[in-house]
């Protein structure tokens, strides 16, 4: 898989969050991060088992952290700016020295604070590569998705074998293409009921 | 676990508090007068226990954990959760997760720096402003029912809630 962030085919953040939730059967968790991340989650269809964040920016990792050490029986994902995972980089460290093996985290890299006007991060203009951060935290299974295709692979690799992964994919600077709606007690509520439902061992 | 032999501890107060409410999962920054009972839950495998890089961090975490199914909660001083506000209100207020928090007050009552007195009094006004019901901690006998019933108080009502270590509690040989 691709070692580097240079030479990556630029992708879209809509249509890969649609490519990953046409893959999960097994009553998968996703966490949605702040903003775009979670509005394309949810403009992928909605699932009891979607997590769609109001705020906390940079916290959708933690929070499927939380989840996965919870229930190591199923597996669960985050869905990360770049710009909100540059605010928390520290939860790789946590995420490596707990290797929860059902946890993968996709980290969609536009370069950009999209939804706040587009704003340069400090990382772009660094060249930060946060794969190679996750891999220098601990995570050993850090991959960029070098385009579509490998995206899937990498996704199919998260889903049949130990964790954690982290997935870096280089996105376009299209805003999310819906809003979630404003309902944090009805989200709470139905993702707990989903989450009630356990999913067996295998 | 508390025996006869052995005198009663604020921190085996509540440790014993966390397993009579189920909470299992402990994520903390570490401050050292915490460090009792932090090496208490390290020791007992009843506890998943471990530190974070950052208390936001660690409200993520216990909220993903809570809405999974394992009650949690999150240790730190009280310059961590200054560092909190935001966290508390966009996570586990809005979403009404009931997440413990365990505070261990520095900034009152002989503190020699000022940076932490002053970070001491924004602590309450901030609880109080999200309606997140805190107690402090003061005296041994009070103890295993302040942490008991706040505990039982949050899970049942489904919402964080706040206990605060003072150091009239935990300044004492412990
Ligand atoms: C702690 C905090 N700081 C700033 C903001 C304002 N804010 C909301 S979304 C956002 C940008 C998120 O950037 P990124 O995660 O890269 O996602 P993108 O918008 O590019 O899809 C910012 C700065 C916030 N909500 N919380």
């Amino acid at each position: 898989m691709t070692e580097s962030r240079d030479n990556l085919h630029v992708m879209n953040r809509a249509a890969l969050t649609k490519r990953l939730a046409d893959r999960l059967t097994q009553r998968e968790a996703v966490i949605g991060g702040i903003g775009n991340s979670n509005w394309d989650l949810w403009g992928a269809g909605q699932r009891p088992e979607n997590f769609y964040m109001l705020g906390s920016m940079g916290l959708a990792a933690p929070i499927a952290l939380g989840v996965a050490i919870a229930q190591p029986t199923r597996r669960v994902f985050a869905l990360e700016g770049d710009g909100s995972l540059l605010m928390q980089l520290g939860c790789l460290s946590t995420i490596a020295a707990q290797a929860p093996k059902n946890l993968v985290l996709v980290i969609w890299d536009n370069g950009i604070y999209q939804i706040t006007g587009g704003q340069g991060t400090p990382a772009a203009a660094a060249r930060t590569d946060f794969v190679a951060i996750a891999r220098a935290s601990g995570i050993a299974s850090s991959q960029w998705a070098a385009d579509e295709a490998e995206f899937d692979a990498l996704v199919q690799r998260a889903l049949t074998t130990d964790g954690p992964h982290v997935i870096g994919v280089r996105t376009d600077q299209e805003p999310g293409r819906n809003q979630t709606d404003r309902d944090p007690i009805r989200f709470r509520e139905s993702f707990m009921r989903a989450m009630a439902d356990k999913v067996g061992t295998g | 676990m508390t025996s006869d032999t052995e005198p009663l501890t604020w921190h085996a107060i509540v440790r014993q508090a966390l397993k009579d409410n189920d909470v299992r999962l402990v994520t903390y920054v570490p401050d050292n007068v915490l460090r009792p009972l932090i090496d208490g839950l390290h020791a007992d495998p009843f506890f998943t226990c471990f530190p974070t890089a950052r208390e936001e961090e660690a409200v993520g975490i216990v909220s993903g954990a809570a809405m999974a199914g394992m009650r949690g909660i999150v240790l730190m001083q009280t310059s961590g959760f200054a560092t909190l506000p935001n966290a508390l209100a966009s996570l586990a207020v809005a979403f009404q997760i009931p997440v413990l928090l365990m505070v261990s007050e520095r900034g009152t009552l002989g503190e020699f720096n000022p940076g932490q007195a002053i970070v001491c009094r924004t602590m309450r006004p901030i609880l109080d402003s999200m309606g997140i019901e805190h107690h402090t901690m003061s005296r041994l006998d009070e103890a295993a029912f302040i942490a008991d019933r706040t505990m039982r108080q949050a899970f049942a009502t489904r919402w964080p809630a706040c206990l605060i270590l003072s150091p009239l509690l935990t300044g004492k040989r412990s």
